[in-house]
């Protein structure tokens, strides 16, 4: 319906096609630049780069923050720390990177995988803190060992936690991904969508914007339909 | 051992790590004695940090940044707000906008630091739409779910009153989101600070950000690093204020499930 309304206004020429290109033309430069290949690698450049960044830094977020979250020293010496250390906007440690890593794609998937280890690590943390300790008397009771009762009690408490964390880890590696690109010049969409900005190419630059949403969207969807795999457990005890 | 005044308290502890990496950095940078155009000793860091402060540039950039980041906050949170409660409350208006708002909220926010580039040019405007826009969504997909959310018994109590529509909403519906609505706004400010210094890293000229890449390309990082610093600070300092204010106003029972 919106497209329909966007069509209708770009036709009566409401708003200067300037600022915001028609959907006709929008999906042409789609087309177009899929056709010419330039759009095809810088996509996939965008993509590889945020599921990559995304994958390692969940990995070492659950591993750390398995090891946090379950035991309560631990937690009391770096909490606050890790308290600290949230709000701070993960692209302002690209200048601080750029030094030295330089330009280079290891450098963006260094902020990238910084800004994605954020939510999944204090997710996981809090995950691990917040298992029942009848779950743990449990366990004494059924005379399980440490990894018996991390693995089958602690971890699959904490795994609706995780995968939310996970979730937005995505979001984060995905922004990262864009502002990654755009600063150090990478080819992929970001760079692509201020190249178009800086040429006044709107169609061009829509186009990247409707395609980066589109990721947003699908990755969001695919990681949503496993929550709900996943998890499907735990909300039908309730 | 140790003493029982420390072993209860949390702050010290929570100190612990810090100071001892900060320890560790400063003596292996001593001791190595290497000067570098990538890293600076935290020694250095900190006086210029505090050089920087004295002479007024970091404050300046800082009142820059938070005239962005508060302003696009004002509208964002204003609008979000206004549309998740009426999303909340009207079954017809939540469907209609469903598809529209899963469609462009997907849209990472720092895709509309061009899209922005292109409209208002750099400055202000630019810095203050981007934050707008990413505030909207959150403070509308979260004050929506805070509506949503209200017990289905107090607004039983609401129709059992024959109170108005309108009182209903400000008597009843409001309080009880009001929590949770305050959570939304907490994050929605931290999310603005960091919308605001990514567009200032990406393009615009002005604020905490744009110094630092300043900083950064004369080939000074020991400011840079005191920037950076200094940005995590007033980020912890905002979330802290914002912490203390809804411990006040709504006490402890309002944090609990909404500790984030």
């Amino acid at each position: 319906m919106i497209v329909l309304a966007w069509q209708w206004q770009a036709d009566a020429g409401l708003i200067p096609s300037l600022y915001l290109p028609s959907p006709k033309a929008t999906f042409a430069a789609i087309a177009k630049g899929f056709d010419t290949g330039d759009l095809g690698w810088r996509f996939l450049g965008t993509v590889e780069r945020m599921i990559y960044g995304w994958l390692i830094a969940s990995l070492i977020g659950i591993a750390l923050g398995s090891a946090i979250g379950l035991s309560r020293q631990v937690r009391a010496y770096l909490q606050p720390m890790l308290e600290y250390l949230r709000p701070l906007p993960a692209s302002a440690l690209i200048p601080v990177a750029i030094p030295i890593l330089g330009l280079t794609d290891e450098m963006v998937l260094a902020v990238i995988g910084f800004a994605a280890l954020w939510p999944t690590l204090l997710a996981t943390i809090h995950g691990f803190a917040a298992v029942e300790p009848r779950l743990y008397e449990v366990g004494r009771l059924l005379k399980l060992n440490r990894m018996q009762v991390i693995w089958r009690i602690a971890l699959p408490n904490a795994l609706p936690d995780i995968i939310s964390g996970m979730r937005l880890s995505l979001t984060y590696a995905l922004i990262l991904s864009v502002v990654g690109e755009m600063l150090s010049g990478r080819e992929g969409l970001g760079s692509w969508i201020l190249f178009s900005a800086r040429m006044y190419k709107a169609a061009d630059l829509f186009a990247g914007v409707m395609l980066l949403g589109l990721i947003g969207y699908v990755s969001a969807l695919l990681i949503g339909g496993a929550e709900k795999r996943l998890v499907r457990w735990k909300y039908n005890n309730r | 051992m140790v003493s029982r005044v420390f072993s209860s308290d949390r702050l010290p502890r929570g100190l612990a790590v810090p100071v001892v990496l900060v320890l560790v950095a400063e003596i292996a940078w001593v001791a190595s004695g290497t000067t570098s155009d990538s890293l600076a000793a935290p020694s250095a860091v900190l006086l210029r940090m505090l050089g920087a402060l004295a002479d007024g540039s970091m404050l300046v950039a800082t009142g820059e940044t938070l005239r962005a980041a508060f302003g696009g906050l004002a509208i964002g949170a204003s609008v979000g707000l206004a549309l998740g409660l009426l999303r909340g409350t009207f079954g017809p208006i939540d469907e209609l906008l469903d598809v529209t708002v899963e469609a462009l909220r997907p849209i990472p926010s720092s895709a509309l630091i061009p899209v922005t580039i292109l409209i208002f040019g750099f400055g202000y405007g630019l810095e203050m739409t981007c934050v707008a826009i990413s505030c909207t969504w959150t403070m509308l997909v979260l004050s929506r779910a805070a509506v949503i959310a209200v017990e289905p018994q107090l607004i039983e109590v609401g129709r059992v009153l024959r109170l108005g529509f309108l009182p209903r909403m400000t008597k009843i519906v409001l309080p009880a989101a009001l929590p949770r609505i305050f959570v939304a706004f907490r994050l929605c400010t931290g999310l603005s600070l960091i919308v605001a210094v990514t567009t200032e890293i990406t393009a615009n000229p002005l604020g905490l950000g744009y110094q630092m890449m300043v900083a950064q390309q004369s080939l000074q990082p020991d400011l840079t690093i005191a920037y950076l610093v200094w940005i995590g600070f007033i980020g912890w300092g905002l979330n802290q204020v914002l912490v203390t204010a809804q411990r006040r106003l709504f006490g402890r029972v309002a944090l609990v499930g909404a500790n984030s």
